[in-house]
């Protein structure tokens, strides 16, 4: 028995009269002869070798989530591994407000019939800006290694120069980033990317910074704290030696930290930038990712965003309303004129961002960076007691500790693998990376982890170890 | 038709600050004491950041509100080039589950295997789509998989030893600006070649621009105007035999999908947008995906680690040195690459197929209906023949005649629950362009009531212009007024600009709170 062709449940039109309905106003038959315009030998005769379609949302339900139980999350797990993906508490009402069908669908909208939208944004940038101390924020970009490179340009730009410092031990993946960013097909104006000496917790040896530094650097970039761990002490020291040679001084944070660390304003910073995955988006192995791009609130600055900027306004009727400012500088206003480019970004993250900030308020932000500097160093100094284990830096950490295995005689790799047997994710392999720690793994530790995991991780290795 | 009696909400929600009460929490954290010295003295903070203090009930009913005073979907959104679909929720809601939502982009590939899985299905799906050899989804949206494609030339002609010769991408002016973006960021001189009469550059324009400094050519097609370049080939052929990488922006892909793939008219490399043509929604403006494609022989050079199927289970392979190296950390937004498995699952290649013939009979019924009303005209009009899947108007006409602009009639038609349309990219290649794309999901009765809005505003424009130069009059708040926010004494992009600058002479009259 022969079946009519069903209407997919996606399309409305594809009910076979609909269709033929339509084609009838159009004096066709059949759809073909709208592709006129396409030459005969360009078209596509074949088997698009696509897999048996599963219209069914029941068959497709099961076949999706068979494949999703092949996953065993972090969240489920007994996990340690940060390095700029972090796994922090996401609160319910944040989960909600991004899952508005309102939130999650729109393209672009008007001022006035999404203004609810863009006051979100705005009140993201209000809040990340009181967070930094800053009173410009961009809206967002893909990443935290995307802004670094952004911001770096800014500075090539902003000083005419093309060298940056950066600390030797940064996060491989943001600085593989930030080379392509700083690269470029004339040679004359690629952007030289120049490592600084760190200590063992990615602190800046600031000897060697003022000896590096010269009137050829546009930049400084430098992260507090570090992606291993350590709270920059010296940041007035590294924007001072910016200050001397003529060069900005960009520093890349974790807003997690700026309720209990000084924000970037406090030290003078010119530019900041980081990531606003930990401010309530989930990891969603790396989905959850977005960066920022902030500064003081100078011409000079603003005039080299390539962010989109998002400005409180009002209406003709003197309302409240939100509208973009220095448009023309962006890629859409000027194409290859304009600064860098945009475009489709991390906005919907924005509006949890927002929500998340004003859940916590100040206090909440207080709270959450001293629980997690108590947290971090509580694990470094239950860690140091372990066996084979040699934490470098216990103290003035937040988040990531350096945990040296090489005593052990025993790689990351194996050490790994035996605590994935014990469903604990250790850390972030460094051995690869950083050959000259040895063997040696960042764990990572958040306001999720209570003591007794911290306890359970540390046996754990003690067994491992044995 | 009867149209609705829409009106937007009006919460008049004051901007968050406002609404700060001292004392109040939203969000507790277990007590705990730091030893001393854990935070230095001199890297403390001083003053607690300027946050607003709010209680959880009231916090989320307020971006409720701001929810309902966004208009996203619920009305009807042609927006073109930006091809409004469906989102399924199936997929939606899966994403947000523990197995998708709780996966550290660091963990080892043995516990992420279903996550690999999706990555190499979907790897498949697009390469049965295009033609293409291999798929990464790194870049974080359309404009990065152009960038990604920067990079790659960057890399090969580097490779060859013919980096310092390839200066120039090549381009068109009706390319979306991410092309000739991307291509000066990346250190590449523009050539921008300007169209023919045809409404795509000549051939012979083309030969002009190629040389060996030709180092790519970064292209779409169709272009936002629904006209497709039917010597495409032949260009592919004149930049390849140059020494030249071909690159396919396929932003506009759901006219022609199934009907042609990139690699068989020769190019080197395509980008599919998963936020555009594969249902992942739109969030306003990501988190996206582009995804990017080229052939084997470009594969060495594509940003890593890529996944691989190794016999019954999947690794990470890294990329030899020399390649991009990464456009942004680790693999991509993957929870949006599994959203788009989901739906390409959904559809099939038949309802592929569909979707694309659907896309393009909409396109060419309103197209027939819109050109019936009075001051609508399309861009070529003595080109003959169906477009595809949109075509680019002009209201050129409605504007000489009445003063009435495509911005004003934008504005108007969302006082009756339609989202703005698309205007266009710059440069303006026809005056008071604007350029709606049906798509598949929209039924004919939404278009139908599209038009029919169109139809009313372009009435009430030649009737009560007033009424539409003053609109809109049914949404949250009326437009902007002319203040200039490239005033640095005016704008604020923050909470703190703003209290500064509130009392400067000029400044605002609105009180945000």
């Amino acid at each position: 028995m022969s079946r009519e062709r069903r209407a997919h449940p996606y399309m409305p039109n594809s009910a076979p009269a609909l269709k033929a309905a339509l084609l009838e106003e159009l004096g066709l038959q059949d759809a073909e002869p709208l592709f006129g315009q396409i030459p005969p030998d360009h078209r596509f005769r074949g088997h698009l070798g696509q897999p048996p379609a599963l219209s069914s949302e029941a068959q497709l339900s099961r076949h999706l989530r068979s494949l999703l139980a092949q996953n065993r999350p972090a969240t489920q797990a007994l996990s340690f591994l940060g390095g700029g993906c972090w796994q922090h508490h996401v609160p319910a009402v944040v989960d909600e407000i991004v899952g508005r069908a309102e939130f999650m669908t729109p393209v672009w909208g008007t001022p006035s019939s999404d203004l609810g939208r863009n006051q979100a944004w705005w009140e993201f940038t209000s809040q990340l800006g009181a967070l930094l101390d800053l009173e410009l924020v961009g809206l967002p970009v893909y990443s935290w290694g995307c802004a670094a490179g952004h911001a770096l340009r800014m500075a090539a730009r902003l000083t005419g120069r093309r060298r940056v410092l950066v600390p030797a031990r940064m996060c491989p993946e943001r600085r593989a980033v930030i080379a392509s960013y700083c690269g470029s097909a004339d040679r004359h104006s690629a952007i030289e990317i120049a490592s600084v000496a760190c200590d063992p917790a990615g602190r800046l040896d600031l000897d060697a910074l003022a000896a590096a530094a010269g009137t050829s650097v546009a930049a400084i970039y430098f992260e507090n704290p570090a992606y291993l761990g350590g709270l920059e002490t010296g940041a007035l020291d590294v924007v001072a030696i910016a200050r001397r040679v003529g060069a900005e001084a960009i520093v890349g944070v974790d807003p997690s930290s700026l309720g209990v660390i000084a924000p970037p304003g406090a030290y003078g910073a010119d530019i900041a930038v980081g990531t606003i995955q930990p401010l309530g988006i989930h990891m969603a192995a790396g989905g959850g990712l977005g960066g920022f791009i902030a500064s003081r609130d100078e011409p000079r600055y603003a005039a080299e965003y390539p962010t989109l900027l998002n400005s409180i306004a009002e209406t003709v009727d003197g309302q409240t309303s939100f509208g973009l400012m220095l448009f023309h500088q962006s890629s859409y206003g000027s194409r290859e004129l304009g600064k860098d480019w945009t475009g489709n970004s991390t906005y919907l993250w924005a509006v949890g961002a927002s929500a998340y900030m004003a859940l916590l308020g100040p206090t909440g932000f207080q709270e959450l960076g001293t629980l997690i500097a108590a947290r971090t160093h509580q694990a470094a100094a239950r860690l140091a007691r372990v066996p084979g284990v040699r934490v470098p830096t216990q103290t003035a950490i937040f988040k990531e500790i350096l945990v040296d295995l090489t005593p052990s005689g025993r790689t990351v790799a194996e050490v790994d693998k035996a605590l994935r047997a014990r469903g604990i994710y250790g850390g972030i392999d460094l051995s690869r990376t950083f050959p000259d720690f040895g063997h040696a793994m960042l764990s990572c530790v958040t306001e999720v982890h209570e003591p007794e995991d911290i306890e359970a991780f540390a046996v754990a290795l003690e067994e491992v170890l044995a | 038709m009867t149209l609705r009696r829409y009106h937007a909400a009006v919460w008049d929600e004051p901007v968050i600050h406002a609404l700060s009460v001292p004392g109040r929490r939203g969000q507790h954290f277990e007590s705990a004491d730091p030893p001393a010295g854990a935070i230095p003295r001199a890297l403390r903070r001083a003053a607690p950041p300027e946050l607003p203090e709010m209680s959880e009930p009231d916090l989320l009913r307020h971006y409720l509100r701001l929810s309902q005073q966004t208009m996203g979907m619920m009305g009807v959104s042609l927006f073109g080039t930006c091809t409004m679909k469906y989102n399924p929720r199936l997929g939606e809601r899966l994403a947000t589950e523990p197995e998708i939502a709780g996966l550290h982009p660091a963990q080892h590939p043995d516990t992420i295997q279903g996550l690999l899985a999706i990555v190499h299905g979907f790897d498949t799906i697009l390469r049965g789509l295009s033609g293409m050899n291999r798929f990464v989804f790194q870049a974080a949206g359309g404009a990065d998989a152009a960038y990604t494609h920067v990079c790659l030339t960057r890399a090969y002609h580097a490779a060859r030893g013919e980096g310092d010769r390839r200066t120039q991408i090549i381009t068109s002016l009706q390319s979306h600006p991410c092309n000739p973006a991307t291509a000066a960021t990346g250190g590449y001189e523009v050539v921008t070649l300007p169209l023919g009469p045809n409404g795509y550059p000549t051939l012979d324009a083309l030969k002009a621009a190629v040389s060996d400094q030709t180092a790519a050519l970064m292209i779409n097609n169709p272009d936002d105007m629904g006209v497709y370049n039917p010597e495409i080939a032949e260009w592919v052929r004149v930049v390849k035999s140059a020494g030249g990488l071909a690159f396919y922006d396929h932003a506009n892909f759901n006219g022609v999908m199934s009907k042609i793939r990139a690699r068989d008219l020769g190019f080197d490399a395509c980008m599919f947008m998963l936020h555009k043509t594969f249902g992942v929604a739109k969030g306003g403006g990501g988190p996206a995906v582009g995804a990017y494609g080229c052939s084997e022989a470009l594969a060495p050079f594509l940003p890593g680690p890529l996944v691989v199927e190794d016999g019954s289970r999947y690794v990470l392979v890294e990329q030899p040195v020399g390649g991009v190296g990464k456009v942004r950390e680790y693999l991509g937004n993957l929870h949006q690459v599994f959203k788009a498995y989901a739906w390409a699952r959904a559809m099939g290649a038949e309802g592929i197929a569909e979707a694309s013939d659907t896309s393009v009979i909409l396109n060419n019924y309103m197209e027939k209906r819109l050109l019936a009303i009075r001051g609508v005209s399309r861009s070529h009009p003595d080109q003959p023949g169906w477009r595809l899947e949109m075509t680019r108007y002009s209201l050129g006409q409605l504007f000489e005649e009445t003063g009435v602009s495509a911005v004003d009639v934008q504005n108007r038609m969302a006082d009756f629950g339609i989202d703005a349309f698309w205007l266009s990219h710059e440069p303006w290649i026809v005056p008071q362009p604007f350029t709606p794309e049906a798509g598949e999901m929209w039924s004919r009765e939404d278009i139908d009531y599209w038009i029919e809005v169109l139809a009313h505003v372009v009435d009430e424009a030649y009737r009560t212009p007033e009424i539409v130069k003053t609109a809109p009059h049914q949404q949250v708040v009326r437009k902007l007024s002319d203040r200039n926010l490239d005033d640095p004494e005016v704008w604020a992009t923050t909470w703190a600009a703003y209290c500064r600058k509130r009392n400067s002479p000029g400044r605002f009259t609105a009180a945000a709170e």
